[in-house]
C-alpha cells in the first residue's frame, strides 16, 4: 500500500517476503472491506428510500393481490439483514440479479453499458492527459505571462460551464449547423447489429471486424462527448500540473541544474516534470475513475448508453439490483485504478520499489 | 510540412462530416422517443405506453381496431363471432391461413393458450380479462378450443357483450405462438422469462432486438394479412432529451420525434422539412381530492375547487397544443364521450361555495404531484388560483415511484395526476373513477381511483354496474353519459385536460397513425 504521496509506507526499503505476504493480505482485506461497506451502504439506502420497489415492477395500477405476490417474491417481508445476506449469497455465486428496468440480468446489462462508458472515459482521459499536461507545464514555466493566463481561463471555463449546456451548444454547432460530427447515440441506429460485440467497445469491435464504415461513424459520434468530458479532465489536469510544476520549479535542485548549464528543456521535462509525475498519476487515476463512474449529464445529452445513466435510472426506478451491480463495478474501477497507480508509482519512483 | 498537416486536418474533417450527414435509409422508419419505460415485452405483463405501442405492432389480438378505421372494432385473428342466447359464451371463428413470424400457423390452440397464460401468470394487466370471472383454476374450462378453426370463451359475470369484445382488443389479448413460447419455457414459467425480451407474434412487424435504453428494432412481416408493411424496418431510438430529439429531426437523422416540448414544437415550425401533427390521446389530467380529509370530504369544497382552475388560461399558455380542456372521465373522440364543459374559472362562485361549506376564510392544504411536465406548472397555476379564494397550498413534487405509494395508501390531500384507459371501452375509466364497491380501508382496492380518494356513492356504483352489463348499445351509451355528468357534479375529481400528442415528422414520411389508446398506434402504413 502507499501513503498519500505515493511512497511506500515504512522505511522505504524493499519489503522482506513475510512482510510482502502481510502487505498482500492487507490489500486483500482492504478490498473485501471496501466491497462489504459499499454493498451494505447501498443496500441500506435502497431500503430506507421512500420509494416502493414493488410498484417499480407492477406499476401504480396493480391490484393489491398482484402487489402482495411481488412483495413476497422479492423477499421484502424478511428483515433487512436477511435480505442483505441473501443478496450477498447470490453475489458470491456471480448472480447480481435481474434488473427491473431492462428485464435482463444485471451482469448482461453491465456488460453492455460499461464498455460504452469505458470507451468514452478512456478517450476523454487521453485527451485530458495529452493536452492538459503540456498546458499545465507551459503555464507553470510562463507563470504570470499570457500562456499562463490562457491556461487558467481555459481551466476556469472547463470547471464552471455547466456540462449540460455545453453539450447542447456543441451538438447545435458541430452536429446540427456545421455537420462535422455525428449526433446523439454511439452510432447511427441503422449500423446497429452489424458489428459483433466482442469487447463491447464499439471502436475496437468495428476495427477488429474490419467494418471501417461503422468505425468512422462511431468516431464521429464519439468526438463531441469525449471532447466535452475531456475538457473537464483537461482543465483539472492542467491546473494541477501547473501547481505541482510551480512547486518543483522553485526548488533548489532546479536552480542547481540551471547553474550547471543544463538545457531548459531538460530542466523542465527531465528534472521538474519527473518529480511531479507521481502526484500526477494520482490525479489522472482519480479523474479516470470518476469518468468511469459515468457522467450522467453528458450521457443524457448525447443519448450515450453508459453506466452512469444506468445507475441513475436505477435509482429513480428503485431498481436496486441495477444500482448495486453498477456500484460494485464502479467500486471495482476505483480499486483497480488505485492498484494500477501503485504499480505505476513503483515504475516512476525508485523509492517506492 | 504545415501545408501537409493542414490538408490532413481538412480531409479528416470531411471524412467525419460525410459520415455525419447520412440520412435514414429509404426502407427504414426511424423514430426518436424516450423509451425508458420499457421493462418487458411480454403481452401478459405489458402496461406501459411505449411497450403497449410496440407490441400492438408485433402481435395481432383477438379483436382489433385497424388504422383504416379507428372507431370500428373488428376481428384480429378471428373472422367472425357469435353469442350464445344468454350472452355469456362467444364462439369465435379463426381467420384462415394466418401464420406467426416463425412460420407456425395461428390456431385456436394458440389463442386459448394466450388468454389462459395471461390469467395464470396474473401480472398487473390481467385484471382486464380476469374481471370476466376467469381465474387460474377455471380458465382452462372457460376458454377452450372447439375445433380446428373455432374456440369459445365463457364469462361468469353479466357483462355487456360490447365490453367483452372491447376488452379482447387490449394488449393482454395478444396472440402468442404457443409452440415457440413453450420451447423456451423454464420451470413452468409459460415462457415468461423468454418473452420479456423476445417476440412470438403474427403482427405487421417482428421484434429484431430490444436494447434497453438504446433502441427497439423491428423487421417487416412480409406475409402480414394486410400485405407487407410500407417499411422493411422500424427503429425506435431512445433519446431521452427532447432538445436532442429536435436536433435529430431537423437534421434528418430520424424521421419522427415523439417527445418535443411546446417550446421545441414552436422552434421547428419554421423548418420546411418538418411538419407537426396532433393526435388526441386518451390521457386525462385530473385533480383528486381525498374525501377522507376533514375539509375535502365536503362536496361543496370540491365543487369550489372546480371553479378554481384556470382551464383556458393554462390551455392557452404553457399547455398550448399539448392539452385541451376536457371535464369528463372518458376522453373526447371515443364512443360515449361527454364533451360538456360546465366549469370555468370563477373565483366569486368558488368563494360563495366555500362560505356555504363553512370555509369562507380558506384553509391550508398540500398538493402532491409528479415532477415531470406539465405537472409542476399545473400545480403552480392551481396554487395561485386557490390562493385567490383564500386557500393556502403547499406543493410537493415527487417521482411516480414515490408518489404512487402515498396515493395508494390514501395519504394525499390534493393530488394532480394523469390516467389513460386500459382498453377502448368506457367501463375501463368508469371502473376506476366511479365504481368503488367497498370503501373500507382494509378492502385495499388500490387500483381504483375512487377508493384511493376514499369516495364511494351508491348511485354511481349502481349506474356503473348497470352500464357495464347493459346489452343495448344505445342505452349503454346514455348510461355512461349520465355517469359522467354525475361524476362531474359529485365526484372527488376535478377533470381538467385531455392530452393531444404532438409529433414532429419529416415531410416525406406519410401514413403514421396514432389513436387515443396505446394499442392504436400503427407503423404498418408508413411510407417515405
Amino acid at each position: 500500500m502507499t501513503d498519500h504521496n505515493g511512497q511506500t509506507a515504512g522505511t522505504g526499503r524493499a519489503p522482506s517476503p513475510p512482510n510482502r505476504l502481510r502487505a498482500l493480505v492487507g490489500v486483500f482485506f482492504t478490498i473485501v472491506l471496501t466491497f462489504v461497506g459499499l454493498t451494505a451502504v447501498t443496500f441500506v439506502i435502497s431500503r430506507v428510500m421512500p420509494v416502493d420497489p414493488v410498484l417499480a415492477i407492477v406499476g401504480d395500477r396493480a391490484s393489491q393481490e398482484v402487489y402482495d405476490q411481488v412483495y413476497l417474491r422479492l423477499g421484502l417481508d424478511q428483515p433487512i439483514w436477511v435480505q442483505y445476506l441473501r443478496y450477498i449469497n447470490s453475489l458470491l455465486h456471480g448472480d447480481l440479479g435481474t434488473s427491473i428496468m431492462t428485464g435482463q440480468t444485471v451482469m448482461s446489462d453491465i456488460a453492455r453499458f460499461f464498455p460504452a462508458t469505458l470507451e468514452l472515459a478512456t478517450v476523454a482521459t487521453l485527451l485530458g492527459v495529452f493536452v492538459g499536461i503540456p498546458m499545465g507545464v507551459v503555464a507553470a514555466v510562463n507563470q504570470g505571462r499570457w500562456p499562463d493566463h490562457v491556461v487558467r481561463v481555459v481551466g476556469l471555463i472547463g470547471y464552471s460551464v455547466p456540462v449540460f449546456w455545453l453539450g447542447l451548444v456543441a451538438l447545435l454547432v458541430f452536429y446540427a449547423k456545421l455537420g462535422w460530427t455525428g449526433g446523439p447515440g454511439r452510432v447511427e441506429v441503422y449500423f446497429d447489429g452489424i458489428v459483433e460485440p466482442y469487447t463491447g467497445v464499439l471502436l475496437l469491435d468495428a476495427a477488429l471486424a474490419g467494418e471501417w464504415e461503422v468505425f468512422r461513424n462511431a468516431v464521429s459520434h464519439l468526438i463531441l462527448p469525449a471532447t466535452l468530458l475531456g475538457t473537464f479532465s483537461l482543465a483539472y489536469v492542467a491546473r494541477m500540473t501547473r501547481s505541482f510544476m510551480l512547486d518543483q520549479l522553485g526548488q533548489e535542485y532546479i536552480l542547481t541544474a540551471r547553474v550547471k548549464g543544463v538545457s531548459e528543456f531538460r530542466v523542465i521535462w527531465g528534472h521538474a516534470f519527473r518529480n511531479v509525475l507521481v502526484q500526477l498519476i494520482t490525479i489522472i487515476g482519480l479523474t479516470y475513475a470518476s469518468l468511469l463512474e459515468g457522467s450522467v449529464l453528458t450521457e443524457t445529452v448525447f443519448a450515450w448508453p453508459g453506466i452512469g445513466s444506468y445507475i441513475t435510472r436505477g435509482l429513480f426506478n428503485n431498481d436496486m439490483n441495477a444500482v448495486l451491480g453498477g456500484t460494485i463495478v464502479v467500486g471495482a474501477c476505483f480499486v483497480g485504478i488505485n492498484m494500477l497507480s501503485d504499480v505505476l508509482y513503483r515504475l516512476v519512483d525508485p523509492r517506492a520499489r | 510540412m504545415k501545408h501537409r498537416l493542414y490538408r490532413w486536418f481538412i480531409s479528416t474533417l470531411c471524412v467525419f462530416a460525410l459520415s455525419a450527414h447520412a440520412a435514414t435509409p429509404k426502407d427504414t422508419f426511424v423514430m426518436a422517443k424516450d423509451i425508458s419505460d420499457i421493462i418487458t415485452l411480454d403481452p401478459a405483463e405489458v402496461f406501459e405506453l411505449t411497450t403497449g405501442e410496440i407490441i400492438a405492432n408485433i402481435y395481432d389480438r383477438v379483436m382489433m381496431f385497424e388504422p383504416e378505421n379507428l372507431t370500428e372494432l373488428t376481428g384480429g385473428v378471428v373472422e367472425s363471432w357469435s353469442f350464445s342466447d344468454d350472452g355469456k359464451t362467444i364462439l369465435f371463428t379463426m381467420r384462415p391461413g394466418l401464420t406467426f413470424h416463425s412460420g407456425n400457423p395461428v390456431t385456436p390452440e394458440d389463442v386459448t393458450y394466450s388468454l389462459q397464460r395471461v390469467v395464470k401468470l396474473n401480472k398487473t394487466p390481467a385484471f382486464i380479462i380476469t374481471q370476466f370471472g376467469w381465474n387460474a383454476d377455471n380458465v382452462d374450462e372457460l376458454v377452450k378450443v372447439v375445433d380446428d378453426s373455432k374456440f369459445s370463451v365463457t364469462i361468469t359475470e353479466d357483462f355487456s357483450p360490447a365490453l367483452v369484445l372491447n376488452a379482447l382488443s387490449a394488449g393482454v389479448a395478444s396472440v402468442v405462438d404457443k409452440k415457440l413460447v413453450m420451447e423456451h419455457e423454464q420451470d413452468g414459467d409459460l415462457g415468461y422469462e423468454w418473452l420479456k425480451t423476445n417476440s412470438a407474434g403474427s403482427g405487421a412487424f417482428a421484434l429484431q432486438t430490444w436494447k434497453a435504453n438504446e433502441l427497439v428494432s423491428m423487421t417487416a412481416n412480409e406475409n402480414y394479412r394486410h400485405g407487407a408493411p410500407g417499411m422493411k424496418r422500424v427503429i425506435v431510438r431512445h433519446v431521452a432529451e427532447p432538445s436532442a430529439q429536435r436536433l435529430l429531426i431537423e437534421k434528418g437523422d430520424v424521421d419522427m420525434a415523439r417527445n418535443l416540448t411546446p417550446d421545441q414544437i414552436k422552434g421547428v415550425e419554421g423548418n420546411a422539412d418538418v411538419v407537426i401533427d396532433g393526435y388526441p390521446k386518451g390521457t386525462i389530467v385530473y385533480m383528486a381530492a381525498n374525501a377522507s380529509h376533514p375539509i375535502l370530504g365536503n362536496p361543496k369544497v370540491v365543487e369550489a375547487l372546480r371553479y378554481l382552475v384556470d382551464y383556458d388560461g393554462m390551455a392557452n399558455s404553457f399547455l398550448a397544443g399539448q392539452f385541451v380542456v376536457h371535464q369528463a372521465f372518458w376522453p373526447s373522440g371515443l364512443w360515449a364521450a361527454l364533451d360538456d364543459k360546465p366549469y370555468t374559472y370563477d373565483v366569486q362562485k368558488a368563494k360563495a361555495l366555500l362560505a356555504e361549506a363553512g370555509y369562507g376564510d380558506g384553509f391550508k392544504i398540500r398538493i402532491d404531484t409528479l415532477t415531470n411536465a406539465p405537472f409542476p406548472g399545473l400545480a403552480q397555476s392551481i396554487q395561485a388560483t386557490l390562493a385567490k379564494a383564500g386557500i393556502e397550498s403547499e406543493i410537493v413534487t415527487a417521482e411516480g415511484k414515490t408518489l404512487w405509494p402515498i396515493y395508494r395508501a390514501r395519504k394525499h390531500e390534493i393530488l394532480l395526476a394523469r390516467w389513460s384507459p386500459d382498453y377502448v371501452d368506457p367501463h375501463s375509466n368508469a371502473d376506476a373513477f366511479a365504481h368503488n364497491p367497498d370503501n373500507r380501508e382494509e378492502a385495499k382496492l388500490t387500483g381504483v381511483l375512487a377508493w384511493r380518494n376514499a369516495w364511494a356513492d351508491d348511485a354511481a356504483n349502481a349506474l356503473a354496474v348497470k352500464a357495464r352489463n347493459e346489452t343495448d348499445v344505445a342505452a349503454r351509451k346514455e348510461q355512461y353519459l349520465e355517469l359522467q355528468r354525475m361524476l362531474q357534479n359529485i365526484g372527488p375529481f376535478v377533470i381538467m385536460y385531455q392530452q393531444n400528442e404532438q409529433v414532429a415528422r419529416r415531410t416525406d414520411v406519410e401514413g403514421f397513425v396514432s389513436g387515443s389508446n396505446f394499442v392504436l398506434v400503427f407503423y404498418r402504413n408508413v411510407t417515405k
